[in-house]
């Protein structure tokens, strides 16, 4: 399997970059959390930020924040380092979203601004409704909706979004979704971190981080580069699920067919023969979930 | 054995949770429910796993012994090791002794929990958590395995190997139901469900939703009409439920998210205009 020159910066001109990092590294201890990390968020631009648990994901965000210092190499924000001044010019959703939820909407906004010395942001008409009830009891899908225009009260340069429409269904996701494009339209850099396709699907570029490291990055078939899955065509879905599953392969099921994330066509045959199966071996592209399944298995091989 | 619900209904106080839904599931086949938080996923499984009572229709499910939930709050104590938590629910099945040391250590291993077997449940990943509420429902060996939202919040790595539990399970004969917000699980499903605000929008397999989709879908960079528009990246997608959109605009393959946007679209739109 190749892998990707990823050392390569495919923009142009970075003097503008709103987040930028070059060459980080974060060591807890022995452990390198953040390994000798470039990136950079343009203004206008949604990026993804994917990986598995423990890729550093979290560790180079904290240092994006200046919330971690670097062991190694420089972040800069908005033109400088990421001190008070510049992160008030950042706006930021948790994925608990930051709400008190003994509070209502309302009270949660006017408390908000306050914070940020902002004016008291004014709900939108669709959202006007809910101004008084407690945010604990609104509908998830709204309390999004809330946490975004308590994030945006003090106009930042800047979005940080962790998994932004994870648990809605799939219109108010696409409703949250005009909301971020309404900012990067207006020049706003937004940075997502994120665990579902759906919303990687969303974003202009993606990073792929593995065990501290970019490994990937550009465009959704950029990051799966080469990466193939191999689909089970049989005619007995479950036998041959229990046979490859039994010899360690990485098998899911996919409908009536079943699919390996990680695997060679000779081995898999080789083991359908051995069970008396018959099936027809199908490469097919992988999911970015596949990846960054190789890429855990990979390390594990070599750790 | 086919188990599942048929017009079922149920109301909390003057709210109707789940309106009018029929599902079947499959011995040997993984059903996924999927809509957002109020579709009323959770109430459709509480209501199969009879902790719901319903106002209307049947539930057609095993008895306790032969049923295995996984709530959509933990489904472990949080103070006990692994071993501990799926020691009790064992006993609770009238499993002991050596039968079961046996299910817990096969149980573990196919979960790769093995190596955390002395560990509380509290110092657990998210990923590892919910592999071990997964593993205590399964304990038993259910027939109808109900899991709410096994995957919600855990690592990509962690739900392909969930997912891989999920069908194991599936193979072996059970039928299974999981609920999800996850678009792409559920198009991996035998069988899927979307629910919107209580009632089901579309079911049945992929293929069948696809093919049974009526309707265009287009793309460009502004809508014609914005009611019924809405945003994929940088463009947006507009809905044209007869045929009649206008020559020019890039046609589509929807994929399930596409379709599930368009439907519920479709469904406000038309309540929208009745009002």
């Amino acid at each position: 399997m190749s892998r990707r020159d990823t050392s390569r910066d495919t923009s142009r001109d970075t003097s503008r970059s709103l987040l930028r990092a070059t060459s980080v590294t974060h060591r807890f201890g022995d452990l390198v959390a953040v390994d000798d990390v470039s990136m950079h968020v343009e203004p206008g631009e949604v990026v993804g930020l994917l990986g598995a648990n423990g890729a550093g994901k979290t560790t180079l965000i904290r240092m994006l924040l200046g919330l971690l210092a670097t062991s190694e190499g420089e972040v800069v924000v908005l033109g400088g380092p990421p001190d008070r001044a510049r992160r008030r010019r950042l706006g930021y959703v948790p994925q608990n979203l930051g709400l008190y939820r003994d509070l209502t909407a309302e009270e949660n906004l006017t408390f908000i601004a306050r914070a940020y010395a902002a004016a008291r942001p004014v709900l939108p008409p669709d959202l006007a409704a809910y101004a008084g009830v407690l945010v604990g009891d609104l509908p998830l899908g709204i309390q999004r909706q809330v946490a975004f225009v308590a994030a945006l009260c003090h106009a930042p340069e800047v979005l940080l979004l962790d998994e932004p429409t994870s648990g809605v269904d799939a219109l108010s996701g696409t409703r949250l979704w005009d909301t971020i494009r309404a900012e990067s339209d207006t020049g706003v850099g937004v940075l997502v971190t994120t665990h579902n396709m759906q919303e990687a699907e969303q974003c202009d570029r993606l990073l792929l981080m593995s065990d501290g490291k970019v490994v990937a990055q550009g465009s959704e078939g950029d990051v799966i580069g080469d990466t193939t899955a191999i689909a089970v065509h049989t005619d007995d879905w479950a036998r041959t699920f229990a046979a490859l599953n039994a010899a360690g392969q990485p098998v899911v099921l996919d409908g009536r067919a079943v699919r390996v994330a990680d695997g060679h066509v000779a081995r898999l045959e080789q083991i359908l023969a051995a069970e008396g199966i018959t099936a027809r071996l199908e490469p097919v592209p992988a999911t970015i979930e596949e990846r960054m399944l190789v890429l855990a298995r990979g390390e594990a091989d070599t750790s | 054995m086919t188990f599942g619900v048929r017009s079922a209904r149920v109301r909390y106080g003057d709210r109707t949770a789940v309106d009018d839904v029929s599902v079947e599931l499959d011995a040997g086949s993984v059903t996924a429910v999927v809509g957002g938080d109020g579709a009323g996923k959770t109430t459709l499984l509480r209501a199969l796993v009879r902790e719901v009572a319903l106002d209307g229709g049947t539930v057609t499910a095993p008895d306790k012994d032969r049923l295995g939930y996984l709530p959509a709050s933990s489904g472990s104590w949080a103070g006990l090791t692994v071993a501990q938590n799926i020691d009790f629910v064992g006993g609770v099945f009238g499993l002991a002794g050596e039968a079961l040391a046996a299910r817990r250590a096969e149980l573990l291993a196919a979960a790769g929990l093995t190596a955390a077997v002395d560990r509380p449940a509290s110092q657990l990943s998210g990923g590892m958590r919910r592999k071990l509420g997964f593993c205590m429902a399964m304990v038993h060996e259910p027939a109808l395995l109900v899991l709410d939202e096994p995957s919600t919040g855990i690592d990509p790595v962690s739900r392909i190997d969930l997912w891989r539990l999920i069908s194991e399970t599936a193979a072996r004969g059970a039928a299974v139901v999981m609920s999800t917000t996850y678009l792409d699980e559920a198009e991996r499903a035998a069988r899927l469900l979307v629910l919107d605000r209580g009632r089901a929008l579309v079911q049945g397999s992929y293929d069948e939703v696809r093919a049974g989709f009526v309707g265009t879908i287009t793309r460009d960079r502004a809508a014609v009409r914005p009611h019924w528009s809405w945003r994929r990246g940088r463009e947006r997608r507009e809905y044209w439920p007869d045929a009649d959109q206008p020559a020019g605009q890039a046609v589509v393959e929807p994929d399930l998210e596409d379709i599930v946007v368009a439907l519920s679209l479709a469904a406000r739109n038309r309540e929208g205009a009745a009002t």
